[in-house]
């Protein structure tokens, strides 16, 4: 980026270079939110009333069972080198053994993260291209108070879709589509057709609430005087939206979107378990529900890592768009 | 201080807020009266009737004991309303404690407060709800509690931003410099007035909530059995989907209506107090126009006869320009003066075809270089406009596309109508950068236009104005955003573009001295209309009008008397919808009469070049003001 010249040099603070100051910033706010999350998962299992392990292999389990299992999670050691310890494996990647099966948790994970990304990126990718080209339609086609029966259509129906949550869609749209009229199978991961249903219940809520605020930034956007200049060039209407317009509504867009895909995350825990997806979301359920306290640990982490990074990546992104982010950001 | 409470009653005036207080109001009903009245039918095990679908006994059905499935939901909405209630009163609480917390504790405590909470809003409600479930264990007890913990972060960051709102304001910031204690200040005037949009924000949590308690339930996490609410009713019917659809279909519904009356009725609360704007009907017949004022022709740029712009209102139409009437010559430099809401720029607006619908633009004539510009299509224009009018807007600031380099912006220009490739586009883009003084051209076409200074960028907006071949600038305040040397060498440079080009200018100025300076003839617009036309060298001396002798009058000059006050227009100009039959300035106006007030004076020449619209037109020569030519009152 040469757009760096002749910016104030108040931002200038290290070395010289904006985007390297603001990459090291944000690196490092990613590192401590790393460095918290982990501490989170770490308590948790500390947190829980009683001991986890005797929690974990219920009241009839024999006394010396417990006691080895106890010392072979290290749950005797002081709670302070337990915690390096714990801080150390993770950045290893040694995240623990599952405590049934007895299997490393992070194999259970490398076996079951494909197919959640598969489904979250795949959603996230219709919502984009649902939401943003319906949004800007909307507002091009609505602008200026014209079509008020189509703006009022669009409104409620994008209110009622995003007001239904994901895992009732997703019940409803298994009732229809796969029991009922038989086109897509009811549960698993064996067949293309399989990720079609999960997708639909996953995507409707975010895709509405996305091309509402596309359509709600982009008439703001409409309204600048940049886009009044646009119009006085006596460019096409295709190049005033597309070019001079949507750029500027991306930032909102974006914004939004990071925060959909990160909520995208949380939504797959249910959409999984309604069609039995083979993912973390129906992992950690189970896991929860029979106490394997180290596979949850780390579903959580690798969870949470998934938000930090979504964060991350549009944080830069956004910073990467907008060419007077070399100034913003003090 | 708003009374709290008193505005509520707005809320039910919507119609989405009565449905949605109605539906609520149901719930509630429900849940008290529901488990008193199914509460038999729903425990009732009927071995005669396993699993059955919808019949007239069993409208959705029984469950795997034979249980009458809409007894069931209707006798669960007590838990679940009561859970997700619960939930959210916990989060509400821990999270307005965390909120408020920073601004009580000491100020490294209060920093920790604030980033916990704000690494704890990155990560999804359910997320939150999950990593809690585990600690708290799984159970209705622990799913209660997991579900407040995970609200918490989302009011703390609420409360915060509200609290931070309020404490900018005078009531705070007098009890702080009286020594109020910061404990005191929170709980007697932050608290409370935070206390509505918390209030409001909690009826959506609690709809929010209630979804994401049946999202538990559905999980196993949350209600266990012989216990069910909805999200555990919709958990059973999920796995009989095969056998009756029906029973996920019961709960399923009740869930998502529950949710939807929590939120619409916190939406319509919101909007209601917030007092959202909302639109008013188009009328159906546009405004007529009215009798038209004749215009020379011959080489005129442009002409324009009895213009009107209307836009649809609140209250009908409003037309802020009334039958506006003149013709720009080629090469002229014709300035339109008036103060702010006189019409001035809607008719630089309407003139180049830049109003958008709902706006309406009628006139009797409106021709550009002899194409008439409200019967040719737009994209029949687009050439002829993109190549021969410039725009220069006020404010050079926000004028141009933040994201574009200023090259390209002024390029695509090129690119779009004279077909020039991108490399001869830009090259030519550079050239005009350098016709307009603007140092190292090729690197300035390269930056974005926050890297310009406001005179830069307004000469680069002329400038980009000459990329095409224009035959006519309008330029609508293109010095007002600027200070006064940039001024003069904004002005200076158009002077110097029509005296180059044989350009006709057309500048809009609320600033009568700046048009004296600049202009040979001027147009003096109020409320709408062009009420006086004449040459700048008559202004100073020969204006006949009493508004132009006002704005005259107003101006001060070197000879002003600097201990006198400032000579000011006593009133202020009538908004478009205040108008009657009669003179629009007559209200203002020290020698109205009965007819100035019932009969509107029609722009009529009172000698060659000089219009008036006026009963009453001051005599020529006979102003107190010193008589100065253009230009030279400096």
């Amino acid at each position: 980026m040469t757009s760096a010249t002749g910016v104030p040099s108040a931002s200038m603070t290290w070395r010289g270079s904006p985007w390297l100051s603001f990459a090291g910033r944000r690196a490092l706010r990613f590192v401590i939110s790393l460095w918290v999350l982990a501490t989170a998962a770490f308590l948790m299992i500390h947190l829980i009333p009683g001991d986890p392990v005797r929690a974990a292999l219920g009241l009839t389990a024999p006394p010396d069972l417990v006691a080895a299992r106890r010392e072979a999670m290290g749950l005797n050691d002081p709670l302070p080198v337990q915690y390096w310890h714990y801080l150390r494996d993770v950045v290893t990647g040694n995240l623990g053994n599952s405590t049934l099966s007895g299997l490393p948790v992070s194999e259970v994970i490398g076996d079951r993260l494909p197919a959640t990304l598969e489904l979250a990126l795949t959603t996230f990718l219709v919502v984009l291209v649902v939401a943003v080209p319906l949004g800007a339609l909307m507002a091009v086609l609505t602008r200026g108070g014209r079509r008020r029966g189509g703006e009022l259509a669009f409104t409620s129906t994008s209110v009622i879709l995003a007001a239904i949550p994901e895992f009732l869609l997703a019940v409803g749209l298994m009732g229809l589509f796969a029991v009922q009229l038989e086109w897509f199978p009811v549960a698993g991961r064996d067949d293309p057709g399989s990720l079609v249903l999960p997708v639909v219940a996953l995507a409707a809520g975010p895709a509405a609430v996305l091309a509402r605020i596309v359509r709600t930034e982009l008439l703001s956007v409409l309204d600048k005087d940049f886009v009044r200049t646009a119009r006085a060039k006596r460019l096409p209407p295709r190049l005033v939206y597309l070019r001079h317009a949507l750029p500027n509504a991306l930032t909102a867009t974006l914004t939004l979107g990071g925060l959909l895909l990160s909520a995208l995350v949380a939504g797959t825990v249910l959409v999984e378990n309604v069609f039995a997806w083979p993912g973390l979301g129906s992992t950690i359920t189970s896991s929860i529900l029979q106490k394997d306290y180290p596979v949850v640990q780390g579903i959580v982490l690798i969870y949470g890592t998934g938000v930090l990074l979504v964060n991350l990546v549009v944080d830069v992104l956004l910073a990467l768009l907008d060419p007077r982010s070399t100034i913003r950001e003090a | 201080m708003r009374g709290f409470g008193a505005r509520w009653p707005a809320v039910v005036r919507t119609p989405v807020g009565v449905v949605s207080a109605v539906l609520l109001f149901l719930l509630l009903l429900l849940a008290v009266f529901g488990p008193v009245v199914w509460g038999g039918a729903a425990d009732a095990i009927d071995t005669n009737a396993l699993q059955q679908g919808p019949s007239g006994a069993h409208p959705f059905g029984t469950d795997a004991l034979g249980r009458d499935i809409l007894a069931r939901v209707l006798v669960a909405t007590r838990l679940t309303l009561g859970l997700a209630l619960l939930a959210t009163l916990i989060g509400v609480t821990i999270g307005t404690v965390l909120g408020a917390a920073p601004s009580v504790l000491p100020r490294w405590a209060g920093r920790l407060v604030t980033s916990a909470v704000h690494v704890a809003v990155a990560f999804p409600g359910l997320l939150l709800a999950l990593f809690f479930a585990v600690i708290f264990g799984v159970g209705t007890t622990g799913a209660v509690l997991a579900l407040g913990f995970s609200m918490a972060p989302n009011f703390a960051r609420l409360t915060q931003t509200l609290a931070a709102s309020v404490a900018g304001r005078e009531y705070v910031a007098a009890a702080r410099v009286s020594g109020v204690g910061r404990a005191r200040i929170l709980f007697r005037h932050v608290l409370p007035n935070i206390a509505e949009p918390l209030v409001v924000n909690a009826t959506i949590g609690a709809g929010g909530a209630l979804l994401a308690f049946a999202g538990l339930s559905f999980l196993g996490i949350g209600v266990q059995a012989p216990s069910f609410d909805w999200g555990r009713l919709l958990g059973e019917g999920l796995d009989r989907i095969y056998l009756s659809p029906a029973s996920a279909l019961a709960p399923g519904v009740a869930v998502v209506v529950a949710g939807l009356a929590f939120n619409l009725f916190g939406e319509s609360a919101a909007a209601a107090l917030g007092h959202r704007a909302r639109f008013a009907r188009r009328p159906e017949s546009a405004p007529v126009p009215e009798e038209a004022a004749a215009g020379p022709a011959g080489d005129a740029v442009l002409v324009v006869e009895n213009l009107h712009v209307a836009f649809p209102g609140q209250a009908g139409w409003t037309t802020p320009v009334r039958g506006v009437s003149f013709t720009v010559h080629s090469g002229e430099l014709v300035g339109v003066v008036g103060e702010s809401g006189s019409g001035k720029s809607l008719t630089a607006l309407a003139v180049s075809r830049l109003i958008e619908a709902p706006g309406s633009v009628t006139a009797d004539r409106l021709e550009f270089t002899g194409t008439p510009l409200l019967s040719t299509s737009e994209r029949e224009l687009r050439a002829l406009l993109g190549t021969s009018l410039s725009m220069v807007f006020q404010d050079p600031m926000t004028s141009f596309n933040p994201t574009r380099r200023i090259g390209g912006q002024l390029a695509e220009l090129s690119r779009q109508h004279q077909g020039l490739s991108r490399r001869a586009a830009l090259a030519r883009a550079v050239d005009r950068l350098r016709a307009v003084r603007i140092t190292e051209p090729e690197r300035r076409a390269r930056q974005y236009p926050h890297e310009f200074s406001g005179g830069m960028r307004q000469r680069a907006m002329i400038g980009m104005g000459l990329m095409g071949d224009p035959r006519l600038v309008i330029a609508d305040e293109p010095t007002t955003a600027l200070d006064v040397t940039v001024q003069r060498r904004v002005l200076r440079l158009l002077a110097r573009i029509r005296a180059e080009r044989s350009a006709a200018i057309l500048l809009i100025s609320h600033d009568i001295t700046v048009v004296s300076q600049t202009c040979e003839r001027v147009l003096v617009m109020y409320a709408g209309r062009v009420v006086e036309e004449l040459s700048t060298v008559e202004l100073f001396g020969a204006a006949r009008h009493p508004y132009t002798r006002a704005l005259l009058a107003a101006v001060p000059d070197m000879d002003t008397d600097r201990d006198a006050p400032l000579a000011v227009i006593p009133g202020r100009p009538p908004e478009p919808g205040e108008l009657s039959g009669g003179c629009a300035f007559a209200p203002r106006c020290a020698f109205a009469t009965e007819r100035c007030r019932d009969e509107d004076p029609v722009l009529a020449p009172v000698s060659a070049g000089h219009r008036v619209a006026c009963w009453h037109p001051a005599a020529a020569g006979g102003t107190e003001l010193e008589t100065a030519t253009a230009g030279g009152n400096e």
